[in-house]
């Protein structure tokens, strides 16, 4: 699996795509550090993006990688080489190489901003955190719907369908109910509600962290409380992590099953 | 050896393998033939785990093949079309191959024996289909396995490749290895093959030596054996055949 990994890793880091989608975080965080000297501002703008990018864009590499590297998993499956290690790790270097645009991208800037000698640093590597899990899981689920999917349009239709019910239809969803039931408590609902998408559970604990949730009123006391705990952080952890282990999973167990 | 036992497998509605038997011991050389669409690479496939049988049993020297797949090991595979990635050099190719597989020393000897120096920088994607064919020979060939399996091996090969490649053929042959040949070449069927499986609508219709065919089906090489055992059982047997084995051509065709 680690040389399966080593040649996805290398193929895709040499890939334009990644150095335009490292570029881009790079110019981006650079700029808006140097239009604002506030450093958490920038933590929040930096958190908007990288909360719909990082999705957005692990979805479509994933899908194109996929069906991109169709020869070169074809030759891999002829060889001496167990399903599972090719396809874990393709999405393992996938993933990475995504990762790595976003920590060089994003991390460059704010190191030489002097992140680490402010009361920012903690955020920082919050919002890195969570940018580094959302490309996993948002690889893991788009690699494994282009493994269900023959056809390409169809797998490449409802990955980006996936990340639109997740990214933007879900919030939309959320807000309409809480806005019927308004009358009702539903601060728990609206929590558990937020921890089950990975998305929102990302910005719920960025905005904790950043100690903006203040803006939320009520509900923002329940989630403080709830996140602020021990036991909630480890469950929003969990959370994350059930998020990339099912779709992973789920592509060790597809593969077995594909002919190709 | 490969043991294949009542093999179905369908694609959609589509049902390639309807019970496929056979029996498989080395050495020997057998050509598997089959009109298009037969099921021969369906078979081939189902043999190194790249298509996973609906029903029966494949296996390798006595081991289920299911789930396993350190057999391959055992199998050197050149599969029909030569897909390779397109970004990358030959060069690059074969060390990765061989990075995955083990390493080998033959690679040099056979990119020399297919004259594929020239070519050694250039990238998969700018070569020629005959060229990306002898790259394909090279990485098959490159380890000695009990198993070869050649699925259309000639395709787009210039005469003095075709030549090596034959005797490449026979030497591995010579050496006891166990290989599987499908082709539409039926002169390498005549020359190579010492065993014929034909498969027909799933199943295999034929199974014999070349001698066999030749006597059964009365024809004076395995060409004309062949198209009669296809107009006999086959797809053509129904519709326009003349007496003498030739099709008429259908009169809406010549108006024009």
């Amino acid at each position: 699996m680690f040389k399966i990994f080593k040649y996805s890793f290398f193929d895709l880091i040499r890939s334009r795509w990644t150095y335009i989608y490292a570029g881009f975080y790079f110019l981006f965080t650079l700029g808006m550090l140097m239009l604002s000297s506030d450093l958490s501002k920038v933590v929040i703008s930096s958190m908007n993006v990288v909360l719909i990018l990082c999705p957005l864009i692990a979805t479509m590499f994933g899908v194109m990688y996929y069906y991109n590297s169709r020869e070169f998993t074809e030759l891999l499956l002829s060889q001496p080489i167990k399903r599972t290690s090719i396809f874990t790790g393709q999405f393992l270097g996938l993933a990475t190489s995504l990762s790595v645009s976003l920590l060089v991208g994003a991390g460059i800037p704010f190191l030489m901003f002097g992140v680490f000698g402010s009361d920012q640093a903690g955020n920082f590597l919050v919002l890195l955190f969570n940018g580094v899990v959302l490309s996993f899981i948002f690889a893991a689920i788009s690699f494994f719907i282009a493994l269900k999917n023959e056809d390409k349009i169809k797998g490449f239709g409802l990955a980006i369908l996936v990340w639109l019910l997740l990214a933007v239809v879900y919030d939309g969803l959320l807000l309409l109910g809480l806005s019927w039931f308004r009358d009702y408590p539903l601060e728990k609902a609206s929590l558990i509600a937020s921890v089950l998408n990975p998305i929102d559970l990302s910005r719920v604990m960025l905005l904790l962290k950043l100690d903006i949730s203040a803006l939320m009123s009520l509900t923002g006391a329940v989630y403080r409380k709830f996140l602020g705990s021990g036991v909630g952080m480890a469950i929003s952890v969990a959370v994350l992590l059930i998020w990339t282990i099912i779709p992973t999973l789920g592509i060790r167990r597809v593969c077995l099953r594909r002919d190709f | 050896m490969i043991e294949i036992t009542g093999l179905h497998k369908s694609f959609g509605k589509n049902h390639v393998l309807k019970g496929v038997e056979l029996s498989l011991v080395p050495p020997g050389l057998i050509a598997i033939l089959g009109p298009n669409g037969s099921g021969k690479t369906t078979l081939i496939k189902s043999i190194l785990g790249m298509v996973i049988p609906d029903r029966g049993e494949i296996e390798v020297d006595g081991a289920s093949i299911k789930k396993a797949w350190e057999y391959r090991r055992q199998i050197s595979y050149l599969p029909q079309i030569a897909r390779f990635p397109e970004n990358i050099r030959v060069r690059e190719l074969i060390a990765m191959v061989k990075d995955l597989r083990g390493e080998t020393e033959m690679d040099v000897s056979l990119i020399s024996y297919f004259g594929l120096q020239p070519f050694l920088d250039k990238k998969l994607g700018n070569l020629s289909g005959g060229t990306r064919q002898k790259v394909n020979l090279v990485l098959c060939f490159m380890y000695d396995c009990p198993i070869v399996i050649l699925d259309e091996p000639t395709a787009g090969l210039d005469p003095v490749s075709l030549v090596r490649l034959k005797k490449l053929i026979k030497t591995k042959r010579e050496e006891g290895k166990l290989i599987l040949i499908t082709t539409h070449v039926m002169d390498l069927v005549e020359e190579l093959a010492e065993e014929v499986v034909y498969l027909l609508e799933g199943n295999i219709h034929f199974r014999g030596t070349v001698a066999e065919l030749k006597e059964k089906y009365q024809g004076r090489n395995v060409e004309e054996s062949i198209a009669a055992l296809l107009q006999k059982d086959g797809p053509f047997s129904l519709g326009a055949v003349a007496s003498n084995g030739h099709a008429k051509v259908p009169e809406t065709l010549l108006e024009n």
